[in-house]
């Protein structure tokens, strides 16, 4: 479990248009990287091109080379389920599937693509998972419940167990905190603090104070100007970033002096 | 402790007395009573002056009208111009819908004072095909000499059938079709090419996709088994009609479906996609159950349009007189086609009357189907929605 990320020369398009430029960047395993910047810099385009899923957006492409470990995910040939079973995603808003239980939630992952598995493996599974999201003792007496009646919070922290209960090597988050109030976001951050123990977390955020709190490495993204493609401008430890950039625009960003 | 605190803190507040200038200047709320009422009065006494008799449709339009204008004049004395203007715009509004429900009113009154005496008075119609009823048994029953004779239960069948087999056939075509159209051809030439031509297929007259239907079935039969004439005699059956009904069936069918699958929204797609499964599994695990509601409900609306038709059945299926269970062979009858037959060519020429009740009775029939099946579509969509709240 739990792999480093290498991107090289990383250009992500949609159609003709650049929207991300020549990421270079390094992500150990077992640990937070935030990446930060502006809307529309290209940081969510960016993070979705870690697990392909922004081949779904039709015109969507990539140029360049994405490592996991020592695997190359945009080599011809590989099969972009097979990186996203690696790689799990959390989105900005809570997306629980509406026909579901929270039980079934949790074992979407399996139950979708058809695995067998008897009734107290599922439960070993439900409760590891939902354990791992500190959601267990919210809704184990719910289990049988649609997932769609938990408040934000928890359905947020469901879909973090639906992603975990898969067992992927990396996770990355959208935003995943921007749709709740304060208290689902500490429960949320707490939760990162405790899978960084097994797995890579990225994840992006408006939130600079949440981006300090949980990470151990911040990537700053900006664009030129409108129609320019976002590049990453800083990659560093959190605290450079915060407190000792080395670049002006990050300084200016993180000292709210931006725009 | 300051003056001000003790003043906060006093009793309950003086009680209001007095008009309240914010309600100033209304009619009282019994107006509208009113002006009906003198409306109707007068309405009947115009009616009356002018046609020296007493004429319901007038006498309702012309109070209508008068009620309308009077609640506008006298709101304009007693109130301001913009509420007298609201009250005209707020009464014609209500009358376009009485004028819009006075149709199906008027039909659904039509077909039970008609169709309900003959149901109650001969529960056997239900239970009865046409087969041992001839001319002279009509004409003793309208003499009186007998009760009356024969039933709807083949039009039963046949109308049961014919639209199961076309559902059979329209629902997989229908759903795998909308399915390609929105989960694959996103926005492709064919797919724009096959969304041009349901559209069309939608607006076709039904007369001629049964004609499609027959001439296509009588290619089949000739080409391929024989074209002795027993053979072209034997593309009149359940199965050709149930072809053109799905001619008719499939368009609906796809575009009820596209459009709920189209709700369904994207981030439930990339949940399931994040979780590393297949796209088919996607389509049939999390996006087909999420709009099954609405498929359900569509395909139901879509049978019901189909179960009503007449023009196809009638040049495909031929007419029969007896129950026939067997869509592959031999002629059936729908119950459109039956009313038809009914009414058109009734069973004793001479004495047309039990015919026509009979055909009452299985319009009346039909209608109950057709009212059953959008209930089924509404407690279908019911039901089958996702759970919206568990709390």
């Amino acid at each position: 479990m739990s792999k480093s990320i290498t991107a090289e020369d990383l250009n992500v398009y949609y159609g003709d248009f650049r929207a991300v430029a020549d990421v270079n960047i390094e992500i150990a395993p077992r640990s937070v990287t935030a990446f930060i910047g502006p809307s529309g810099c290209g940081k969510t385009t960016f993070l979705r091109s870690l697990n392909r899923m922004h081949e779904e957006v039709p015109g969507a492409r990539v140029k360049g080379d994405l490592y996991l470990d020592d695997d190359n995910i945009y080599a011809p040939g590989v099969d972009p389920v097979t990186v996203r079973s690696m790689v799990g995603m959390v989105f900005q808003r809570p997306n629980p599937f509406p026909t579901m239980s929270v039980r079934e939630n949790v074992l979407a992952g399996h139950k979708l693509n058809g695995t067998r598995m008897s009734k107290s493996e599922a439960d070993d599974i439900v409760e590891k998972a939902l354990r791992g999201a500190n959601l267990f003792n919210e809704v184990k007496d719910r289990m049988d419940r649609p997932g769609s009646g938990l408040s934000g919070g928890q359905q947020q922290r469901l879909c973090i167990a639906r992603t975990v209960a898969v067992e992927p090597d990396v996770i990355l988050m959208d935003e995943p905190c921007s749709a709740l109030d304060p208290i689902s976001t500490l429960a949320i951050e707490d939760l990162i603090a405790d899978l960084k123990e097994d797995y890579t977390v990225v994840i992006v955020t408006h939130n600079m104070q949440q981006a300090a709190r949980v990470s151990e490495k911040t990537a700053f993204f900006n664009i030129a100007g409108v129609g320019e493609p976002g590049k990453m401008v800083e990659y560093d430890q959190t605290s450079v970033i915060f407190n000792n950039p080395s670049n002006e625009q990050t300084e200016r960003y993180v000292a709210g002096k931006f725009g | 402790m300051s003056q001000s605190t003790t003043n906060l803190t006093a009793g309950p507040p003086a009680q209001k007395t007095g008009s309240n200038s914010l309600t100033a200047g209304l009619m009282p709320g019994w107006t509208w009573i009113v002006v009906a009422g003198a409306a109707l009065v007068l309405g009947a006494a115009i009616t009356v002056v002018l046609s020296d008799q007493f004429a319901v449709v007038g006498w309702v339009v012309l109070s209508g009208l008068l009620y309308i204008v009077g609640m506008y004049l006298i709101t304009l004395v007693l109130e301001t111009r913009r509420r007298a203007t609201d009250m005209l715009w707020k009464n014609l509004v209500w009358t376009a819908f009485f004028i819009a429900l006075v149709p199906l009113i008027s039909v659904i009154w039509t077909v039970v004072a008609n169709g309900l005496p003959t149901l109650i008075s001969n529960p056997g119609i239900l239970t009865d095909d046409m087969s041992n009823v001839v001319g002279a048994d009509d004409q003793a029953t309208a003499a009186g000499e007998a009760p009356l004779m024969g039933g709807i239960l083949h039009g039963l069948i046949g109308t049961l059938t014919i639209t199961l087999m076309a559902m059979v056939f329209s629902v997989p075509v229908g759903l795998l079709a909308s399915i390609y159209l929105v989960e694959y051809g996103t926005d492709n030439w064919f797919s724009k090419a096959i969304r041009f031509f349901v559209d069309v297929m939608t607006g076709i007259p039904s007369i001629v996709a049964g004609l499609f239907a027959f001439s296509g079935m009588t290619l089949f039969v000739s080409t391929f088994i024989s074209d002795s004439p027993a053979a072209l005699q034997s593309v009149k059956m359940g199965l050709t009609a149930s072809i053109a009904l799905s001619v008719l069936m499939i368009p609906v069918v796809v575009r009820s479906t596209e459009e709920m699958l189209r709700v369904v929204p994207n981030e439930l797609r990339e949940a399931s996609y994040a979780l590393g499964v297949r796209k088919w599994r996607t389509i049939t695990k999390v996006v087909l159950p999420t709009a099954m509601s609405g498929i359900a409900s569509g395909v139901t609306l879509a049978i019901a349009r189909v179960a009503g038709e007449t023009a196809p059945i009638l040049v495909t299926a031929g007419y029969a007189v007896s129950v026939n269970w067997n869509v592959f062979s031999g002629w059936v009858t729908a119950l459109p086609v039956y009313i038809y037959r009914q009414l058109i060519n009734p069973t004793a020429p001479a004495a047309p009357d039990p015919a026509a009740a009979r055909a009452w009775a299985a319009a009346l029939i039909l209608i109950l189907i057709v009212m059953g099946l959008n209930l089924l579509a509404r407690v279908i969509a019911h039901y089958f929605a996702p759970q919206k709240s568990g709390r």
